[in-house]
C-alpha cells in the first residue's frame, strides 16, 4: 500500500435545481482525502448525497463548488482510470458477458483477439467461466454484478469507484462477494470508494468509514477499522466499530424521521436500539 | 371456388372484376413475358434506394432531436406536423423540381419514411437507461462517434426496428402511389397500363403481388429479426423457440 494521495475532495458543495424553482443543497463542505490502496466507505442513510459524491468523483456531474483532483489532476471526464460499478450493474444487454467486459478494451483500441483472450481470463478471475458466452439477462443478481466487477478490473483503473453495488442483492450472496471483493483488493492493492447504507458491509470491508449526515449531506464522523485482514466478521474490533456507527448514525435517523413525520416528540433511541438487527440499518429510512 | 362460381353466377363483366381463371392466366402470361418480373425489379429498386436514404437521414435526425433540445423544439416539432401529411400530397412538388422520372418517385418514396424513422430513433435514443450512457462512459468511450455507434444505436435498436418496420411499410405505399401517378417502370405503372386497357386481372395482379411482396418482407426479414432481437435483448423470453 501506497501512501501517495489518489483522490481529494476539497470544500465540496453541490446544488440541484428543484422543480418548484428552489434550490437544495444535496452536499455541503465535503471534504474527503483518500489515500493510494485504501478501501474507504461512504455510509449513510438514503439521500444523504453518498451517490452525489461519487458522481462527482466519477466527473459524470461537472457542475459544483470546490475542487476535487484525482492523482493530482482535476476531474473533467469520466474516464477508465476511475471505473464505475454501480447497483444495477449496468451490463448492456445486446452483449454477452464476455463482450461487456472487452468494452473497455475496444475503447483503448486493443486488438479482438488479444481483448477477447483477456476479457475470459478476468471472467475466470471472478468464477464466471461458464458464462461469459451468456448474455446479461440469463445470468442471476450476484453473477450480474461480478460481471460488472469484472468489466471493472480488465480495465485495470487505479481507482474503484463502488455506489451500492450488492444492495440489490441477497444477504447470501452478498456475503460471498463481500469476500471475493476483499480479496480482489487485497491481490490488486486498489483504491476502492465503496458507497452503501449497510453498515456490517460497510465496517467489514473498509479501512475507513465515513459516516454521513443528511440535508444537507456533510461528513459527519470518521471510524477507523483497525482489524486484521482478512475480516472476519466475528471479530470482537469489528463488533465494536459496527456499536458505534450505529450509536452515530442513530441520531442522524432520529432527526431524519422527525422531519419526515414532522413529529418533534419522536424518540427513536430510547425504543432499545442495540437489540435490533443491527446488519442493515440505514435502509429502511 | 367460390370466387369463380360467384363469377360466374352473377355474371359481372370482367372489365369490373376479373375472373379466377384470367387472373391465373394473366399472372401467367406476365411472368411468362417478364413484364411482372420487370415491373417487380423496377419497383424495389426505387424502394431500396429510398429506403436507404430515409433511414440514414431519419437516424441522423432522430439522433438529433434526441441530442439537441434547441433542435427537438423546433425542426423536431415540425417533423411531428409533417409526418400527418400523406407523402403523396408533394408529388406534385416533386414533379414540378425533379420532373415525371424516377427521382420523384424516389423523393416521395424516401420522404415518406424519412419522418417516421426520426421520430422512432429519437424515442428510441431518448429510452436508453442513463445508466448504459455512464457505464460506457467510464469505460472509456468518450461522447462521441463511437458511443453512438456502439451504445447508442445498439441501445435503441429495439425502437429501431419498430421504425423500420412501419417506415418499411409507409414506403411500400408512397411507391405505388408515385408510380401511379409519375412515370417509369413499375408496379403502379402497371396498375395504371392495366386501367388504360381494361385488363383488370393485370390489376388485380399487381395488387395480390404488392400484399404478397410486403407481407414477405415484413415476415421474413423485419419480424425474425426483431423478435431475434427483443429475445436476446432480454425483453422477450425465448422459451417459444
Amino acid at each position: 500500500m501506497g501512501f501517495n494521495t489518489m483522490i481529494v475532495i476539497d470544500h465540496v458543495s453541490k446544488q440541484f435545481q428543484q422543480r418548484d424553482g428552489n434550490r437544495f443543497k444535496a452536499i455541503d463542505d465535503v471534504s474527503i482525502t483518500i489515500k493510494e490502496g485504501e478501501f474507504v466507505s461512504l455510509l449513510g442513510p438514503s439521500g444523504c448525497g453518498k451517490s452525489t459524491i461519487l458522481n462527482l468523483i466519477a466527473g459524470f456531474d461537472r457542475q459544483f463548488d470546490g475542487t476535487i483532483k484525482v492523482s493530482g489532476e482535476s476531474v473533467k471526464a469520466p474516464g477508465p482510470d476511475r471505473v464505475v460499478v454501480f447497483q444495477e450493474h449496468g451490463l448492456f444487454p445486446w452483449m454477452t458477458v464476455l463482450e461487456n467486459v472487452a468494452f473497455g478494451l475496444k475503447q483503448q483500441g486493443v486488438g479482438k483477439k488479444e481483448r477477447l483472450e483477456r476479457a475470459r481470463e478476468q471472467i475466470r478471475y471472478v468464477h464466471l467461466g461458464k458464462f461469459a458466452d451468456r448474455y446479461p439477462h440469463e445470468l442471476s443478481g450476484g453473477m450480474k454484478q461480478r460481471a460488472a466487477i469484472a468489466r471493472a478490473l480488465i480495465m485495470n483503473p487505479k481507482i474503484l469507484l463502488m455506489d451500492e453495488p450488492f444492495a440489490a442483492l441477497d444477504e447470501q450472496t452478498r456475503l460471498v462477494l463481500h469476500k471475493e471483493l476483499e480479496d480482489i483488493w487485497m491481490k490488486t492493492g486498489k483504491t476502492i470508494l465503496f458507497i452503501t447504507h449497510n453498515i456490517r458491509e460497510a465496517v467489514m470491508l473498509s479501512d475507513r468509514v465515513l459516516v454521513m449526515s443528511t440535508r444537507p449531506g456533510t461528513i459527519k464522523k470518521e471510524f477507523v477499522v483497525q482489524a486484521a485482514r482478512p475480516r472476519d466478521s466475528a471479530d470482537p474490533l469489528i463488533h465494536h466499530v459496527e456499536r458505534s456507527v450505529m450509536d452515530c448514525l442513530a441520531d442522524e435517523m432520529e432527526k431524519v424521521i422527525k422531519e419526515e413525520m414532522d413529529d418533534d416528540n419522536y424518540s427513536f433511541k430510547k425504543n432499545d436500539f442495540h437489540n435490533r438487527d443491527i446488519s442493515d440499518m440505514g435502509g429502511g429510512i | 371456388m367460390i370466387w369463380e362460381a360467384a363469377y360466374r353466377l352473377i355474371g359481372w363483366e370482367s372489365w369490373k372484376f376479373p375472373s379466377l381463371f384470367q387472373t391465373v392466366e394473366s399472372f401467367y402470361t406476365g411472368f411468362a413475358h417478364g413484364q411482372l418480373l420487370d415491373a417487380i425489379y423496377n419497383s424495389l429498386r426505387r424502394l431500396f434506394i429510398a429506403f436507404a436514404i430515409s433511414l440514414s437521414i431519419g437516424m441522423v435526425l432522430g439522433l438529433m432531436f434526441a441530442k439537441f433540445k434547441a433542435i427537438d423544439d423546433t425542426i423536431g416539432f415540425m417533423v411531428i406536423a409533417l409526418q400527418t401529411v400523406p407523402s403523396i400530397a408533394w408529388l406534385p412538388f416533386a414533379i414540378i423540381w425533379f420532373g415525371f422520372n424516377d427521382v420523384s418517385v424516389i423523393f416521395i418514396t424516401a420522404l415518406g419514411a424519412t419522418w417516421t424513422m426520426s421520430i422512432a430513433t429519437r424515442t428510441g435514443i431518448k429510452n436508453i437507461p442513463p445508466i448504459y450512457l455512464r457505464a460506457a462512459q467510464t469505460l472509456g468511450t468518450g461522447n462521441g462517434w463511437r458511443m453512438f455507434t456502439q451504445i447508442l444505436v445498439p441501445g435503441a435498436f429495439p425502437h429501431l426496428m419498430t421504425g423500420v418496420r412501419v417506415s418499411w411499410a409507409f414506403a411500400w405505399r408512397a411507391l405505388v402511389a408515385g408510380e401511379l401517378i409519375a412515370n417509369g417502370a413499375g408496379l403502379g405503372q402497371l396498375l395504371q397500363d392495366g386501367r388504360g386497357l381494361g385488363d383488370t386481372a393485370l390489376m388485380l395482379n399487381v395488387v395480390i403481388i404488392i400484399a404478397v411482396l410486403g407481407t414477405l418482407s415484413d415476415h421474413f426479414c423485419f419480424k425474425k429479426l426483431e423478435d431475434r432481437l427483443l429475445v436476446r435483448y432480454g425483453l422477450e423470453s425465448n422459451s417459444k423457440s
